[in-house]
Parts: C-alpha cells; sequence; structure tokens
C-alpha cells in the first residue's frame, strides 16, 4: 500500500497533530509513504522528517496561505494521483474531515472517517471504527483499490524516530479555485498543551459558573501538571467555556494517560470523547454521578474544597 | 433565493443503541426514528431565512426507504415548502448518497444547500464535502453562524483550533454544526396540516443516477467496557494512587 500522508498545517505552520497519521502509516506501509505539507511559506516542516517517509513534499502558494478545502483538496487530489497513492491519510480534526471529504469527491474514492484498525483480508481492507457516537464500533469492508481514510489520533498514538526524509518543494497546480475566502480566526492558544495531544486533560463541567472560576479551577490544576483544559458542552453553551474545549460526541476525542473529571455528570455524549483515556479520575459531589462508573479513582467532595487543596499538594510536591 | 436541504432518516439521539443478534447491524425492533438532528439544525436555518425574507422556497429532499416520508413530512411541518424523496431500499455508502443529491441539485437548481455536518448513525462527516467536490461549489463545514448578503455567504466554522469566519459566493454548500441554532418544536396538529404541502417520489434511476457501494458494514459489535474503580476519601490519597499505583504523575 502507498500511502499519502496530509499533513495539519494553518497555513503557515505544521501541526503536531500530524503525529498519529505518521504512526499508521509506519504500522501499515512502513516502506512507502510521502508526507504532503500544503501553506504558505510554511514553518515547522522539520517535525515531519524524523520519521522514515521516502520525502516530505511542500507546496507553497500565496494562495494556499490559509487551510481553505476548496484551494487545498485539488492540490491534495493532483498529489495523490501523481504518486500514484493507493491511500490518503490524515489524523481525525476538522481539517482533515472538512478537506479529505472534498478530495474523495474529487477522485471519486470511497472513504473511511476517524478508523481504530485496519487489516486487509482476501484483498480487502477491513476498517474498525466507532458509530453511533462511539457507542457501539462497526467493520467495513472497502472495495476498490483506492481509499481516503481519516485515523482517530489516540488509537494510534506517536511514531517511531527512524532514517532522515528528503523534503522537497512541490509546485501548486495552476487552476486552485479561489472562490472561498478566509477572514479570521478566534479563540485557541492559551499557552497550554493542545487537548487531543496532551497527557494530562482537566475537565470541568457546568457548575463552574463562569469564565473566571473555570479559568482559576480547571484552568489552575490543568497548570500544576503541565495539562490541556476540557469542558462539556453544558459548560460551553452556558458561555463559561469556549468552544474549542469540548470534548465529546460533538467535540473532541481525547485519549491522555490522565483525564480528571472536575463536576461532570458524565453523559453518554461526554464519554464518547474520552472513556478511552488510560486513568480516569472524577471528582463530584453525587456519589450516584454515572462519571464514576468509568473512573478508575472517585473521590466524592465538593470541587471548591478539593481542587484548591490537589493543586496545592501537586505544586509543592513538584509534578 | 431557493435553498435545498437533505434530511435524512436516523434512529433516535436519545434511544438506546444494542448490536443485534447476529452483529450485522443494530437491534431496530420498535427503534423510535427521527430527522438526523443536524439536518433539523439545518433546516430549521433555511426555514428562518425564509421567514427573514432572504430566501423564497424550501426544499427537503430525503433518500431512502418509503418509511422516510414520515422524516420528510415533519421536515413540512417545520415549515418547508415541499419534499422530494429519492426511493431506493439499497444500502447507500456517502459517495453514492452524494451523487443522488447532486443529481437532485442539478434538477432543482438551488441558490444554497443546508445540510447537517454529519449523521448520528454513521457520523462519517462526509456527504457535503463530496457533494461539494461533485459539484464544484464552494463549501463551509460545521457551520455556527451564517449570514447571507449580496449573493455571498460569510460563515462562522467551529472548528478545533476556534471559530474561523470565511466568505463564499452562492451557491455553496454549508453544513450545519449543534450551535447553530434550536429548532423549532413541531406539534403533531402540524404533522397533520403539512399532509397537504407536495411530497413527491422518484427513484435514482429517474435522476439517471447509477450508484455503487464500495464501503460495507459487515460487524456491529459493543466497544470494550471500562469497570468502575475505587473510591479515594481524599486528595492526599488520590496524589498517592496516581503516584504509586497509576503511575500518572
Ligand atoms: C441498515 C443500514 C445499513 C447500512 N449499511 C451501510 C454499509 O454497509 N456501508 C455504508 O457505507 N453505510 C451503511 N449505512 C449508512 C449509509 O447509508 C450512510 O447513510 C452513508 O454511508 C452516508 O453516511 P452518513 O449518513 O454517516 O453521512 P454523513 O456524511 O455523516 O452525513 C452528512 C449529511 O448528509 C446527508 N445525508 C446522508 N445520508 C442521507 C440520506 N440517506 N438522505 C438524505 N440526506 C442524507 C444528511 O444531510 C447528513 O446530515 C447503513 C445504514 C443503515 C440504516
Ligand atoms: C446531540 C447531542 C450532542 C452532545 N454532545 C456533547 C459533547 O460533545 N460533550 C458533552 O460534554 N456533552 C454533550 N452533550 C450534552 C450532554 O448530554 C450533557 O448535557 C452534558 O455533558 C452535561 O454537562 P455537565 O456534566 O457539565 O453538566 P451536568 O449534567 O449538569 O453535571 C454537573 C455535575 O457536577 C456535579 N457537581 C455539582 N456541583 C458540584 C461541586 N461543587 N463539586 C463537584 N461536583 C459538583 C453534579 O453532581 C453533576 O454530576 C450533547 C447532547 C446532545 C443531545
Amino acid at each position: 500500500m502507498k500511502v499519502l500522508i496530509v499533513a495539519e498545517t494553518d497555513g503557515g505552520r505544521v501541526s503536531e497533530k500530524t503525529l498519529p497519521a505518521i504512526a499508521f502509516a509506519q504500522q501499515k506501509s512502513p516502506e512507502t509513504f510521502t508526507i504532503l505539507a500544503i501553506g504558505d511559506n510554511l514553518q515547522g516542516v522539520e517535525m515531519l522528517t524524523g520519521y522514515g517517509a521516502q520525502a516530505v513534499l511542500t507546496v507553497n502558494h500565496p494562495a494556499l496561505a490559509k487551510p481553505l478545502a476548496e484551494r487545498y483538496a485539488p492540490v491534495v487530489a493532483h498529489y495523490a494521483q501523481q504518486l500514484g497513492a493507493d491511500a490518503i491519510v490524515a489524523t481525525t480534526t476538522t481539517f482533515s474531515r472538512d478537506l479529505l471529504a472534498r478530495v474523495a469527491g474529487l477522485l471519486d474514492a470511497p472513504m473511511l472517517s476517524d478508523i481504530t484498525a485496519l487489516e486487509s483480508a482476501n484483498g480487502k481492507l477491513v476498517a474498525k471504527r466507532p458509530i453511533y457516537s462511539a457507542n457501539l464500533i462497526g467493520t467495513f469492508e472497502v472495495e476498490g483499490s483506492h481509499v481516503v481514510m481519516t485515523v482517530r489520533g489516540p488509537a494510534w498514538g506517536k511514531p517511531e524516530p527512524k532514517g532522515a526524509s528528503p523534503v522537497q518543494n512541490a509546485e501548486a497546480p495552476a487552476d486552485i479555485p479561489t472562490r472561498s475566502e478566509w477572514l479570521s480566526l478566534q479563540g485557541g492558544g492559551g499557552g497550554r498543551p493542545d487537548l487531543t495531544q496532551a497527557r494530562v486533560v482537566v475537565s470541568g463541567g457546568r457548575p463552574l459558573k463562569d469564565p473566571e472560576t473555570f479559568e482559576k479551577y480547571i484552568g489552575g490544576l490543568a497548570d500544576a501538571l503541565g495539562g490541556a483544559v476540557g469542558a462539556t458542552r453544558a459548560a460551553v453553551d452556558s458561555g463559561i467555556a469556549p468552544n474549542e474545549l469540548q470534548v465529546g460526541q460533538t467535540g473532541k476525542t481525547v485519549a491522555p494517560e490522565l483525564y480528571i473529571a472536575v463536576a461532570v455528570s458524565g453523559s453518554v455524549q461526554h464519554l464518547a470523547g474520552m472513556k478511552d483515556s488510560k486513568v480516569i479520575v472524577a471528582i463530584n459531589t453525587d456519589p450516584e454521578a454515572p462519571i464514576f462508573q468509568v473512573a478508575d479513582y472517585g473521590l466524592v467532595a465538593d470541587l471548591y474544597q478539593v481542587v484548591p487543596e490537589l493543586t496545592e499538594l501537586l505544586k509543592n510536591s513538584g509534578s | 433565493m431557493k435553498i435545498l436541504v437533505s434530511v435524512k432518516r436516523v434512529p433516535d439521539p436519545y434511544a438506546k443503541i444494542s448490536p443485534n443478534a447476529t452483529g450485522t447491524d443494530i437491534n431496530r425492533d420498535g427503534l423510535q426514528m427521527a430527522v438526523n438532528p443536524f439536518d433539523e439544525i439545518a433546516l430549521e436555518e433555511a426555514i428562518r431565512l425564509k421567514e427573514a425574507g432572504k430566501a423564497t422556497e424550501v426544499v427537503a429532499v430525503s433518500i431512502g426507504g418509503a418509511e422516510s416520508q414520515e422524516q420528510l413530512r415533519t421536515a413540512l411541518a417545520m415549515g418547508a415548502d415541499r419534499a422530494i424523496l429519492v426511493q431506493t431500499d439499497e444500502t447507500l455508502d456517502a459517495p453514492s448518497v452524494a451523487k443522488i443529491l447532486a443529481a437532485v441539485y442539478r434538477r432543482e437548481q438551488p441558490h444554497l444547500m443546508l445540510m447537517g455536518k454529519q449523521a448520528i448513525d454513521m457520523d462519517e462527516n462526509q456527504v457535503g464535502q463530496m457533494l461539494a467536490a461533485i459539484l464544484d461549489l464552494p463549501q463551509a463545514t460545521f457551520a455556527s453562524k451564517i449570514t447571507i448578503e449580496n449573493g455571498s455567504a460569510t460563515v462562522e466554522r467551529e472548528t478545533d483550533n476556534g471559530i474561523e469566519t470565511i466568505r463564499m459566493p452562492l451557491p455553496a454548500i454549508i453544513t450545519a454544526d449543534l450551535r447553530l441554532n434550536e429548532p423549532r418544536y413541531v406539534a403533531l396538529t402540524g404533522i397533520v396540516r403539512a399532509r397537504s404541502k407536495p411530497l413527491e417520489t422518484i427513484t435514482p434511476a429517474d435522476l439517471g443516477v447509477q450508484t455503487r457501494t464500495r464501503v460495507r458494514l459487515t460487524q456491529v459489535e459493543a466497544p470494550p467496557a471500562r469497570k468502575a474503580g475505587k473510591r479515594v476519601s481524599d486528595v492526599h490519597e488520590l496524589v498517592r494512587l496516581l503516584r504509586e499505583e497509576a503511575r500518572v504523575i
């Protein structure tokens, strides 16, 4: 299988969210994978060069300075055809969902979203992926030689360091459509690790009252652990936490080493986004809260009392 | 301005879903069905654009068996002007659904197509983008705010990095995210009254579309269950266990 990995970029910089797709390629097609990174004056390409890819292709063009699917899709389709790729792959994110399904449409290729396993049997690819908001796992068989896939980050992990790959500058195809225009991006950043990449995630629910309280208690605990901050949809909808922190069926999927759920009831929709975490801690005043059914360690207590204690204890013992 | 909205019949989002006895599909006995919640949001947006005087006609389309008429009746009751059922009992994959929708689009020639960002059964999140590619139209996925002005759409999108705003000329394909709006409630009487609105049934063959399903669902299983762990009495015990037992800090 010849794999073309589409690197996640914001048009200016390569994102570490690409790494699980590289781990996928190392496991499924170690000899024959190429990475394609699209943008304008792209930074951070060296992040992609130490994993044994045959080449890292970079396409830089002023029309590609922002990540618009309408503009990027023909570039991906062009290089997939030129390289004769059997599979076009990226880590599941809003960037790749937007872009790769458009590529599949351009190439009339079947697509598998968010896969957690892949085998080949009798010349067919057989993939597993969560369906019905991760309540069930579906097995899918794909006919035909070409396929587009997004891979669920937590299922594939991090790639192994391997031989250096040459970086090749590649031309943008001539006919990039420029009807869609990028205007702005608000939110993001904040200096904490990326939610989908972090080793530790601390999430807060609706009882955190307001953004200041949320930041003080949840942000404070996350910082003591060097972790990222997450939230429930109820917290986001009440304006306590920004939308991009939402974990769950309609938010992000995370699977850190440690997930601390503070005042989170544990709805199925929230669990869909975090139940594959290695260790789950729940802090909740209600001993019957469903979150305790999936927690490795449960503390029945008031967050306003125990979260400051926990934060202090971790700070003082240098964790 | 005419708006086309696709509407998929899916299990009710609050229904309990489990595999059937053979593990080849879900258990559908007595399963409550509904309009895909994201499509309901797309439809609500279309109806609000009509109420605001920006759109003149809202057409709902569904692909599926005869039972999908129920969801189209709900769409009509919400405020769609007419509905089209592309009737087929075949199992279609996302490219096939996109091809049929493209044929309906070409027949209807709308100025805007609104649809859900994903169907909550298969959660693929593919059809809108595939359709935009097939029709060579601009796309805006995961919309949380749509402003239509002077023949163009300005769309706020919910991305992993925050709210992104993009603008594109119409016609375009826009897919709805959860926070775009809160769909109105339709009373049963509304559904009865909507019976007089036109619902046309056609087939993929009438549209001249031939589909070939290449992705097949062969097995459905429950994920491995997580077992409940232990209760701790205070933060000191918690930190000790996280260090010595779980070794994650
Ligand atoms: C019994 C059963 C068996 C199935 N078996 C398979 C299988 O073997 N292989 C397979 O790939 N899929 C199978 N499916 C699901 C398949 O029909 C999906 O609907 C299709 O693959 C598109 O995926 P999605 O609905 O997740 O699309 P998404 O891309 O998540 O949907 C986005 C949007 O597309 C529109 N849309 C999608 N489908 C329709 C529709 N039918 N009518 C109107 N609008 C629509 C909606 O507006 C929706 O919000 C099965 C479904 C059922 C009920
Ligand atoms: C289609 C759909 C999609 C959805 N997608 C998502 C999603 O992606 N992510 C998501 O999270 N939700 C999602 N939801 C919403 C979900 O159903 C729940 O409503 C939501 O997760 C509840 O959030 P919560 O736990 O913050 O709030 P609540 O359910 O209100 O729970 C708060 C918890 O805090 C506890 N508590 C209260 N005070 C304290 C205190 N002082 N100290 C400690 N504990 C305290 C309470 O005992 C309670 O258990 C979705 C819903 C739908 C219908």
